[in-house]
């Protein structure tokens, strides 16, 4: 740390997120269902069955995964049902619990219908419904760690809903580029490639915005790690999808790193948010810069200096 | 009379909003206030080990130490000097674990004050990444999987007697009492070490223009307030919760609209 923070023997003045890896699983495989829902509900509008039919299975994959990481994931899981005994919009986790329980349902009933070819109106239906929701569904998890005293989070909200976007649509396009006959693939190569760039473009712009410290957990360790890894693997995918997404292999190469790239860039953020939370001085540089900038008088400071132990 | 926000909740049930005064000026570090709430919570023991920091060996708030008594040792210009002050749940007006948890688990009581409701929490582990002051954790203990933090009593309140810790405490540097008459008390208390000359002392939690809207517990501290291990200027998230619904609602719409153009120039068939 390149600025001295006071501090009480080093120790953390937040405590360090709880969310254990099952977390930013769960953020990719909800992100790429919701977005595969959408992408699939916008092929069926648009006259493309192939399209629709493999990035409906994609989604419908998704929303079987997610709530096995959200369950694994809790302190006590048997009681998981207790996110259902309310609605809170001051909790994005209670508003993101009934996007997830009705995606899961729609695109679930959508599927079936879809897999054994039967009740065409209820599919329609729950398809309609499973796209519209499908990108809060992919938003809404920027908005939970955004909203939270994490620095690296909370200092990223304006730009982390808009990352996630971007993230989800590179997974659901490249996935979907990957499964799908290249000559009705097009908008899902296209869908892949805007995701990705989306992706890089704004977290260059959040971290230039949250400023050199608070954005270094995203720079260094286990974060940068991630977010280097995942930077690498968007711009390879990208470029495949350009150069040689029109053949089969072509598409299965970018939209394996797509995906690859989309889920470095949620455990990125899981990183860097465990990173910032753990070190006093990114919570106590920023609080403290925000107390000059509102002028207010600094108390005097008395002996400041650590006692030395022998 | 100040209320917190549960005054519409409880009617006529409500009662004055009550908190802690802790005066780290008059703090001896016995750690009775640890004990006694470790007792009478029946907070389980989460290992003895020796920290190395000071006489301080219980480390921090966590889900299984409610009442922590920080030790700070400093050379001063006339010596040495030593810091001892009993951390505690701030019991925030706005109060970020409370406004996250989707459960509804936490509460705020008749009192102002917040509490998990620990047969309904169901360890998600928001409020953990919500609370500006690191007070809750997850209690692993035993397969527990819930998060624990100080209850101001409730249960004591209840039944008309003060917390555990305040109780114990031998130098009333935990007072407890209605939040009004705490902080007139507080304030007189400020006054009178400024006018023997303590300049360094300052209130903590005292400004409901804060980023919490002021604290259920004020603290009168003798430097900065990271010294003690506390942020200089906690904001409840949620206040920030318009900006960031705007900002997913906008990315959520982005999104829709990638999706349509992918199609754009796409024909049947």
């Amino acid at each position: 740390m390149a600025e001295p923070a006071l501090s009480y023997y080093g120790k953390p003045i937040i405590k360090e997120p709880v969310w254990k890896t099952e977390i930013p699983h769960y953020f990719f495989a909800g992100g790429l269902a919701g977005t595969s829902a959408t992408l699939s509900a916008a092929a069926r509008a648009a006259g493309n069955e192939p399209l629709a039919r493999r990035a409906l299975y994609v989604a419908a994959a998704g929303v079987t995964v997610s709530p096995y990481f959200l369950i694994k994931d809790l302190g006590r899981p048997m009681r998981f049902y207790n996110m259902l005994r309310v609605f809170k919009v001051t909790s994005p986790m209670s508003v993101g619990t009934w996007i997830v329980a009705a995606e899961g349902t729609s695109t679930g009933i959508a599927a079936a219908c879809q897999l054994f070819g039967v009740l065409p109106r209820i599919r329609a239906t729950a398809q309609a419904v499973s796209g519209l929701l499908g990108p809060a569904m992919a938003t809404y998890t920027g908005a939970l760690v955004a909203d939270s005293v994490v620095p690296a989070w909370h200092e990223a909200r304006h730009e982390l809903p808009l990352v996630f976007a971007g993230s989800s649509a590179a997974a659901a396009g490249g996935i979907a580029a990957a499964l799908t006959p290249s000559e009705r693939g097009r908008p899902a190569r296209r869908l892949g490639i805007m995701g990705a760039v989306t992706e890089l473009v704004t977290q260059s712009v959040m971290e230039k915005r949250m400023g050199e410290l608070v954005a270094e957990p995203y720079r260094k360790g286990e974060g940068g790690r991630y977010a280097r890894a995942g930077q690498a693997a968007l711009l390879g995918g990208t470029a495949v999808m350009l150069l040689a997404g029109r053949t089969r292999v072509g598409a299965a190469v970018a939209g394996t790193l797509l995906a690859t790239g989309s889920w470095c860039t949620r455990f990125a953020v899981y990183h860097a948010g465990k990173t910032s939370a753990g070190d006093p001085a990114y919570t106590s540089v920023l609080q403290r810069a925000r107390v000059a900038e509102r002028g207010q008088p600094a108390v005097t400071r008395y002996g400041k200096t650590p006692f030395t132990r022998l | 009379m100040r209320h917190g926000d549960g005054q519409t909740t409880y009617g006529l049930q409500i009662q004055p909003r009550v908190g802690f005064f802790t005066d780290t000026s008059v703090c001896i570090g016995c750690k009775a206030c640890e004990v006694a709430c470790k007792e009478w919570n029946l907070v389980p023991e989460d290992g003895l080990v020796w920290s190395g920091n000071s006489y301080d060996n219980t480390g921090e708030l966590s889900a299984n130490t409610w009442r922590h008594v920080a030790f700070i040792e400093q050379q001063v210009d006339d010596g040495f000097r030593w810091l001892m002050s009993s951390d505690v749940c701030k019991h925030c007006t706005h109060a970020g674990c409370l406004d996250v948890c989707p459960t509804g688990a936490i509460t705020r009581t008749e009192f102002g004050t917040v509490v998990i409701q620990d047969d309904v929490c169901n360890g998600c582990g928001y409020c953990v990444t919500a609370c500006p002051f690191g007070v809750i954790s997850k209690r692993e203990i035993g397969g527990d999987g819930g998060m624990h933090k100080c209850t101001l009593c409730y249960d004591r309140l209840e039944d008309g007697l003060e917390p555990a810790c305040a109780k114990a405490c031998p130098t009333k540097s935990i007072q407890f009492g209605p939040l009004d008459e705490l902080l007139e008390r507080a304030h007189g208390r400020l006054e009178d070490l400024r006018e023997s000359g303590v300049d360094d002392a300052r209130l903590y939690g005292a400004d409901e223009n804060d980023g919490v809207g002021g604290m259920g517990s004020v603290f009168l501290l003798l430097d900065e307030p990271e010294v003690y291990g506390l942020p200089p200027d906690p904001v409840d998230p949620t206040r920030n919760l318009g900006a960031i619904w705007a900002a997913a609602a906008a990315a959520a719409v982005v999104l829709a609209a990638g999706v349509a153009f992918a199609f754009a120039g796409e024909t049947d068939g």
